[in-house]
């Protein structure tokens, strides 16, 4: 199944390159975007028993490696064909329990 | 007194800081790869500039994983002097060696120049030979050097006196002109609360001799020496 990380700035912290973006399409003429935030997204391939194996995996892996918990905050879906997708949200380190629903 | 420089994939100033410190400074070096596991008998490790691992996932990520910086952090522990530089300094925060992380500068450019900064603090191995409050003109080339850092985890910084370089102007004044990224409280450099570990976003490396446009950084690496010798006389006379 594949599990999807999406690492984004946590709202505290400038994001200088979403700005940027933010400008530019201002300057297109979207003035009604009113901000942009960029971040990461990273698709994981995951053999495992189930969809909650493959959260508590790819939090793990967020944790440890795609995300920065000083500066960032992630978010999981795990897609499982047509099983539905279970969620994870996470703003905090490695200590704060993964939310896993269904 | 012997260095240890550790080479990762995409390290770019390993070897500026080999010859300061060998053909400069006249002390021994080595060159270490990412993939040893021993950091040997070095009195002191510097973690070079560069881009390990090409930066990838973000600057530091990835290096902070090479094998051998189970040993830097080991050696970080027992109390060694580790001092990292630009990207070094970007591997110590993703380590959790140095606290704070970086982000990319505020105004997105890759900024390349000579600028100033002071030495806040002098007793670290990396500034032992300073003066307080002493000027440096020295280069900084990078585009993630943009210091963050909790509102108290800055706090704590500024009170345990963390902070051990600030940009600052060329007659020393603390503005926000003077400061190339964004960084918060201008600051360039920090040390562990121990003390022995410090990181610079600037390249003391690249400003060892007037031929290359100042010899202001020579004091870091001087500063380590200093640090190196009174250390062994303290562990000589103990023994004494």
């Amino acid at each position: 199944m594949q599990a999807r990380v999406f690492v984004t700035l946590k709202p505290s912290v400038f994001d200088p390159q979403g700005t940027t973006v933010a400008e530019a399409l201002h300057t297109l003429g979207y003035a009604s975007v009113r901000d942009v935030r960029q971040g990461k997204y990273f698709e994981l391939e995951i053999d495992a028993p189930s969809p909650e194996e493959a959260v508590r995996l790819a939090s793990e892996a967020a944790d440890k490696l795609l995300s920065n918990p000083v500066i960032e905050s992630y978010r999981i879906e795990v897609v499982d064909g047509g099983a539905g997708a279970s969620v994870a949200n996470r703003s905090a380190g490695p200590s704060a329990p993964a939310k896993v629903a269904r | 007194m012997k260095f240890a420089v550790v080479v990762f994939p995409g390290s770019n100033c390993d070897h500026d800081a080999y010859h300061a410190i060998t053909h400069v400074l006249g002390q021994d070096a080595d060159l270490v790869w990412h993939k040893d596991t021993s950091l040997a008998s070095a009195d002191a490790v510097i973690l070079p500039g560069g881009f390990a691992h090409g930066d990838y996932l973000r600057t530091g990520a990835i290096a902070r994983f090479s094998p051998i910086m189970q040993a830097v952090t080991r050696f970080a522990a027992a109390g060694g002097p580790v001092l990292g530089i630009c990207n070094g300094f970007q591997v110590l925060l993703e380590a959790g060696l140095l606290p704070g992380a970086m982000l990319r500068n505020r105004d997105l450019h890759f900024r390349c120049e000579f600028l100033h900064v002071r030495v806040e603090q002098t007793d670290t191995p990396f500034t032992a030979a300073c003066q307080p409050g002493q000027l440096m003109q020295v280069p900084i080339a990078h585009g993630d050097g943009n210091y963050y850092a909790e509102p108290e985890v800055i706090a704590r910084l500024e009170r345990n006196r963390q902070v051990v370089f600030r940009y600052v102007s060329r007659t020393g004044a603390e503005t926000d002109e003077a400061n190339p990224n964004g960084s918060l409280n201008n600051i360039a450099g920090i040390c562990n609360e121990a003390r022995n570990v410090v990181g610079l976003m600037p390249h003391p490396e690249r400003a060892c001799e007037l031929a290359v446009g100042s010899a202001d950084g020579l004091v870091v690496f001087e500063s380590a020496l200093k640090w190196d010798r009174s250390t062994k006389s303290v562990m000589g006379s103990g023994v004494v």
